[in-house]
């Protein structure tokens, strides 16, 4: 095996650990979500506003898993190493 | 998966595939606001309703969200908003998305960055702006920092992934059919459901909702 497949692979591996990060948003966006419908079943009358600032949460939660996505894109298709 | 390519360089600035889809979505967009508001009367119709649904819409998140006194964002937030929802939901018909392209992302995210820190400094003054990095306490200074030039990385990077994600997975999907005789008709519609018109038509409400909380947050 030469180095430069040796590099390859071992960003294969990389990306693939990388998407771990993807478990974080998963759990946060699942308690906005649920926090959301708590919030719904209690105000109903409210659930715009609700479903807006759930939206919003639910995005700023997705911050961290998006950055795990663009590591792992990054090892993937622009790999500085190579 | 290949980044956006290249048709040809003018003085050596080159035209790129993004470039020439941001101009045909900024013709769908204007050919859009021509229609639906050509021929305005005091009495609606079809599609002056359409265009005064969208804008009292607009006018009422924007008094939600950033207090009836900032209602003049209203504008540049609902030009921004058929901006991304058209450019977000382009592949529906075949154009590579140009927010799958960082350049146009992070581009977009600066006018955000620097409204935020011009109208902030507008509203405060010099010194209210320049005190407001050292809340709550004094020594919090480079951590109010980072927290700043971290809003629009966290912004462009936010719509470029899912974009850029949905994308990958579309072409992955296309590369995969691409043998089959039927399947390639039915297979990608649940698909182009999903990355292009919900995740798009989220993504583009979510940059602009944070857009309107970052410029009010930093006003008052």
């Amino acid at each position: 095996m030469t180095g430069i497949e040796f590099i390859k692979a071992c960003s294969a591996i990389g990306a693939g650990l990388a998407m771990i990060a993807g478990i974080g948003p998963g759990i946060g966006q699942g308690f906005a979500a649920g926090k959301g419908a708590e919030a719904v079943g209690r105000q109903p009358e409210a659930q715009s506003d609700i479903v807006r600032t759930m939206l919003l949460g639910a995005a700023v939660a997705e911050t961290t898993g998006i950055y795990g996505l663009i590591v792992a894109l990054i090892l993937l298709f622009a790999n500085p190493f190579i | 998966m290949e980044g956006p390519k290249i048709y040809g360089y003018i003085y050596g600035f080159p035209i790129t595939q993004t470039l020439v889809n941001m101009w045909i979505i900024f013709a769908i967009v204007f050919v859009l606001c021509y229609v639906l508001t050509k021929n305005m009367e005091k009495i609606p119709r079809k599609t002056q309703v359409i265009a005064e649904v969208m804008i009292d819409s607009m006018d009422n998140l924007v008094g939600q969200t950033m207090g009836k006194d900032k209602m003049g964002f209203a504008p540049y937030m609902l030009a921004l908003i058929m901006f991304l929802a058209v450019a977000n939901t382009s592949g529906l018909y075949g154009l590579r998305s140009p927010t799958a392209d960082l350049n146009v992302t992070v581009g977009l995210a600066l006018m955000t960055f620097f409204m935020t820190q011009g109208f902030g400094l507008k509203s405060k003054g010099i010194g209210g702006y320049l005190k407001s990095f050292l809340q709550p306490m004094p020594f919090l200074l480079p951590i109010n920092i980072i927290g700043e030039l971290a809003n629009p990385v966290s912004l462009s990077f936010r719509l470029f992934g899912n974009m850029l994600g949905g994308l990958i997975i579309m072409s992955l999907l296309y590369s995969g059919l691409a043998g089959l005789i039927y399947l390639p008709l039915v297979i990608p519609i649940p698909f182009h459901f999903y990355f292009d018109i919900f995740a798009g038509l989220l993504q583009s409400f979510i940059f602009v909702m944070l857009s309107m909380v970052f410029v009010s947050m930093a006003m008052d």
